[in-house]
């Protein structure tokens, strides 16, 4: 017997009993649905996480030491490095991060200062409002000039703020010499509210000389690997020792975001694919059932001269049709199902190739598993026996 | 009919050796046939008669290779198929036998034409030329109109008639009806039994299954049964006048 035939057969059974086929495809439907919506989900959320993260800066490495007595860094040597390793580091800043109380006149409040170098502004992608940004000469001077963000002058200078105007870092006069772009709304304690000032100003403020934190941005993203070995080499030359020195950079955050979400994948595809096997499990019951049911049917085309292999085509390929067209139905919904919740949550979600495919290939592949234990029993009814049977 | 007589004169078509067929249920043996020998030349028409219990279906089965002997052996058309398993006795089945049942055993969810060229299918014959056979035979049996039915939508007589058209489809080497005139009334089965008799005119050989004696008597030969022995074999004359004895 040919294979269209089995097909033929299959159809017919199929739409024989609608509603028992339907009930049967519903199980694989659920599950493939599942699967493909709960994955394309999480790599819609991963694909978020992932953009949201880049506007961040993925070309950045950071730098934080901690110095020893004999054992520092030195500012003038890291942006030396820099420089001789200029194929990969696009630039270097220092970054002295502290909050201080922050005044104009009788306004007051307390903000983080950053001491920064001037590269600052192009490594981090920031850019100004008006006014000009802290410069090298401000640096070596250390000439008191800062740079603020719109936060600072919503609150000491009610909006409206100039250029030469002076605020009190920590009872230092300051002159603001530029004003940042607003980033995220002028909200307190965001990127909005900062204070830029000259790095070797803002060690002085600290009251220390070292500097733990830099900054660098490599020419592209796929330098970042190769700068962090040689930050690695570099810093070890120095602090001999590993636990003095930490380097991190956006690409291990983003491996750790891509492993996080990859597990959660594993997971909840893991608990969508428990409903496959019971879905296969179901296909199995029916397909017995009917065995039971067409034993004078299997009895009669034996005695027409059906071999073994004749009634197991026909059990197997009925089974692997309920589940292959509950497996199709299925990647339709989860498809729809995908977008339409991942517009729900406000991501842009779409089923993963992989997911289909995966989706189509297990529930082919569990209604030729599952059909095949009914089918072998159908295939092996004695001929007598069946015919016998009403 | 002479020629295939003539031909197959010195070798039987069936020729069954002492044959013993014993079942155990329990700690008791049941010889359903309890060694029976038995020659049937091509072209002829034997009845084998007997009471249920009396091995007839037994030896029924085996004769269709649906079954093999305990014990003895079956020789069909030169082969010996008392040694045979499942595919190879499938392969006999399509390729020899034409089964003739009495609740006619047509599927319920194919057609009249689709039942028909169920074994043509099993012998693996392509779509034009299986439907091209079915008709023929559909034909010969005079229900080629109803050919898009389904059983349910034809009588008794019209579904005999379709079994009968399914058996001969194959072009089998013996016709094999077992109590096909069970199910019907006393003017179909007058029908059915004249339709073997010209069958058998054509050169068919056929072997008819029943415990009726007025059924069996349409028969040429009439071998009868009794506890899994032969009690009687030969000409159906011969048989009445035993009958009347």
């Amino acid at each position: 017997m040919r294979i269209s035939q089995a097909f033929k057969l299959a159809w017919k059974s199929i739409l024989g009993s609608k509603m028992r086929s339907f009930l049967t495809m519903l199980g694989m439907i659920i599950g493939v649905a599942s699967v493909i919506t709960l994955l394309g989900l999480i790599q819609g959320v991963t694909n978020y996480l992932i953009s949201t993260f880049s506007e961040l800066g993925t070309n950045m490495i950071t730098v934080s030491v901690t110095s020893t007595d004999t054992r520092k860094t030195n500012v003038d040597d890291m942006y030396q490095f820099a420089e001789d390793n200029s194929y990969i580091f696009q630039g270097v800043t220092p970054n002295v991060s502290s909050r201080y109380t922050v005044k104009n006149g009788s306004n007051s409040l307390t903000s983080t200062v950053v001491g920064v170098g001037e590269d600052y502004l192009d490594i981090n992608n920031l850019s100004l409002n008006s006014g000009r940004f802290i410069q090298y000469a401000d640096i070596k001077n250390r000439y008191n000039a800062c740079v603020i963000g719109t936060y600072i002058v919503d609150e000491l200078f009610e909006g409206i703020a100039r250029i030469g105007d002076s605020i009190k870092i920590d009872g230092q006069v300051y002159t603001i010499v530029g004003f940042q772009e607003e980033q995220a709304d002028s909200e307190a304690n965001s990127t909005d509210d900062r204070i830029y000032i000259p790095y070797s100003n803002a060690v002085r403020l600290a009251g220390s000389s070292d500097i733990s934190n830099y900054t660098f941005a490599t020419t592209d993203t796929i330098y970042v690997e190769q700068g962090e070995e040689l930050l690695d080499n570099y810093l070890y030359s120095i602090m001999k020792n590993e636990d003095l020195y930490t380097i991190t950079s956006m690409t291990q955050l983003l491996d750790t975001i891509n492993t996080m979400t990859g597990m959660l994948a594993s997971v909840l595809g893991g608990i969508a694919g428990i409903s496959l096997l019971v879905a296969g499990i179901g296909i199995m019951n029916i397909m017995l059932v009917s065995v039971v049911e067409r034993t004078k049917e299997i009895g009669i085309r034996k005695s027409l001269g059906a071999k073994k292999r004749d009634i197991m085509w026909q059990f197997v390929i009925e089974a692997a049709t309920i589940s292959t067209i509950g497996g199709i139905i299925g990647i339709l919904i989860g498809s729809i199902a995908t977008s339409a919740l991942g517009n729900a949550f406000g991501i842009e979600a779409a089923p993963t190739l992989n997911s289909i495919l995966l989706a189509f290939g297990v529930s082919a592949g569990i209604g030729i598993g599952f059909g095949y234990m009914p089918a072998n029993k159908a295939a092996k009814l004695n001929p007598i026996d069946a015919l016998r049977s009403e | 009919m002479m020629k295939q007589k003539l031909e197959k004169e010195e070798a039987p078509l069936i020729n069954l050796i002492d044959i013993y067929k014993i079942y155990h249920m329990g700690n008791t043996e049941v010889r359903a046939n309890d060694g029976i020998s038995l020659q049937i030349q091509a072209g002829e028409f034997v009845a084998i008669v007997g009471k249920s219990g009396s091995g007839k279906s037994t030896i029924m089965n085996i004769i269709g290779a649906l079954d093999v002997p305990t014990q003895g052996q079956y020789i069909l058309n030169g082969q010996d198929v008392s040694k045979m398993k499942g595919d190879a006795l499938a392969t006999v089945r399509n390729k020899m036998i034409g089964f003739i049942f009495q609740q006619y055993n047509l599927l319920s969810k194919q057609n009249l034409l689709e039942n028909v060229e169920l074994p043509l299918l099993y012998a693996g014959i392509g779509k034009k030329q299986r439907k091209q056979l079915a008709m023929e035979v559909l034909k010969k049996v005079g229900i080629e109109d109803k050919w898009k039915n389904y059983p349910n939508q034809l009588s008794g007589g019209q579904q005999q008639r379709g079994a009968i058209a399914r058996a001969l489809a194959g072009n089998p080497s013996i016709i094999l009806a077992d109590e096909p005139t069970g199910a019907l009334d006393s003017k179909t089965s007058r029908e059915l039994l004249d339709f073997l008799k010209r069958l058998n005119e054509e050169g068919n050989t056929i072997i008819l299954i029943t415990h009726d004696h007025s059924v069996a008597a349409e028969a040429n030969r009439i071998v009868m049964l009794y506890d899994g022995k032969i009690t009687f074999d030969g000409p159906t004359g011969d048989y009445r006048k035993q009958e009347i004895v």
